[in-house]
């Protein structure tokens, strides 16, 4: 049992991350690692509504009829959303307004889903939890990784503090324009999965 | 008064592109662009469908969820504020359209039906239909702005998914590091794509 919890939370991070392998989930993700704060608010709600997800899923999976299944698990997912937007709202009110519409999209964030489809439904609860954070977290680690990058490259700083002193205030750093924009991302994430894939060759495509 | 109609079309499909620009949709994206076949159905199904639930979203904000919406069935509900129903709402409406589109197409249009049916049921959950109603309400489009943005986000996505899948088919001949091969590359040849994209953000018209 504790095995089983353990390769739930870890497995998620490298060997089967759903991003790098996966291809899940970068839809609502990307836009919102130009700076490292929104990236963590944004990660932090990810993964809330993943395990949350997943747990209320694996609760009801015995109760829920199959043919309407698809229905149920998006009215769960859109209902905690909606209480992690209200919370972010209240809360931190400045980055929930940089998050615009993508606090919203994760109610179509294919690893929430696609966590609840797979792995909830056939679990029991406490497994499809840490399933879940797990989840999260691989994902969450993608969003900081190319964040971190966007951030320091982009604007020299990390979580809004300069750290490298811009050429245009007298420093030494002239700021790669490129990584603010998004082409940056798609760039970062390529690299990502290409040294990830040399590191673990065993996830490497054929085609 | 067309100007301002084609601005927002030219705006969605080229300079805000769903997909470059945004990274909506990107699930989708990635995985169906092997061919461009089928990437052009997925493409005309987005289109499809944004172009008819971003008006519908519109209809239901203005006149059930937002603040004083409700005030048309009587004044007293006009304090109201059920906008927090949204999310809930608008992915309700995606799904249930995308089945009735389904059962019309089905039913009165089997050719169609053939080309764009497999993927319908995917579109339900893709971000980029979503992501066209919460971009809506955000900026606050009346009906007919709001059905132009609808149209124009779907040709754009479709634009950005074909491109990408022509150019994934010629891949096939080019010697790729092995780390590379499929989605390491994908993700790099859609980087140019939004680079490419970008010059067009001095449009103005």
């Amino acid at each position: 049992m504790a095995d089983k919890a353990r390769e739930a939370l870890i497995d998620p991070l490298f060997n089967n991350n759903p991003i790098a392998l996966q291809v899940l989930g970068i839809c609502s993700a990307l836009a919102v690692t130009t700076k490292m704060d929104t990236a963590m608010v944004m990660s932090i709600a990810v993964i809330v509504v993943v395990a949350l997800s997943n747990f209320f899923v694996s609760v009801l999976r015995d109760q829920i009829p199959n043919s309407i299944r698809i229905i149920v698990q998006l009215t769960i997912i859109a209902s905690l959303v909606i209480v992690t937007d209200q919370i972010l709202k209240a809360y931190v009110f400045e980055i929930s307004k940089q998050l615009s519409v993508f606090v919203g999209l994760i109610i179509t964030n294919c690893i929430v889903m696609g966590r609840a489809e797979a792995y909830a439904m056939q679990n029991p609860p406490g497994l499809s939890f840490i399933d879940g954070i797990g989840n999260g977290l691989g994902y969450a680690i993608i969003l900081m990784v190319v964040a971190f990058f966007r951030e320091l490259l982009g604007s020299g700083s990390l979580f809004g503090a300069q750290l490298l002193k811009l050429a245009s205030e007298g420093g030494w750093y002239t700021p790669n324009g490129l990584m603010v924009l998004s082409p940056g991302a798609f760039f970062l994430i390529g690299f990502f999965i290409w040294i990830l894939r040399t590191w673990k060759p065993d996830q490497v495509e054929e085609e | 008064m067309l100007e301002h109609y084609l601005s927002i079309a030219l705006t969605a499909i080229f300079v805000e592109n769903m997909a470059l620009a945004f990274f909506l949709g990107m699930c989708s994206f990635l995985a169906v662009s092997k061919k461009v076949d089928t990437a052009i159905g997925l493409g005309m199904a987005v289109t499809f469908v944004l172009a008819i639930t971003v008006p519908m979203n519109n209809l239901i904000y203005n006149y059930l969820l937002r603040e004083g919406a409700l005030a048309w069935i009587s004044p007293e509900l006009a304090k109201y504020d059920l906008s927090f129903l949204g999310f809930l709402t608008y992915i309700g409406t995606i799904a249930a359209i995308v089945q009735i589109v389904e059962m019309t197409l089905d039913r009165y249009a089997p050719a169609l039906y053939g080309a764009l049916g497999v993927f319908l049921p995917l579109i339900a959950v893709n971000c980029a239909i979503l992501g066209g109603s919460l971009f809506m309400v955000e900026r606050e489009y009346d009906l007919a702005e709001s059905a132009v943005y609808g149209a124009g986000a779907g040709i754009g996505w479709a634009l950005a998914i074909v491109g990408l899948a022509a150019i994934r088919e010629r891949l096939r001949y080019s010697n790729i590091p092995a780390g590379l091969r499929g989605l390491g590359i994908t993700f790099i040849i859609t980087g140019l794509m939004a680079i490419g994209f970008m010059a067009f953000a001095g449009i103005q018209l």
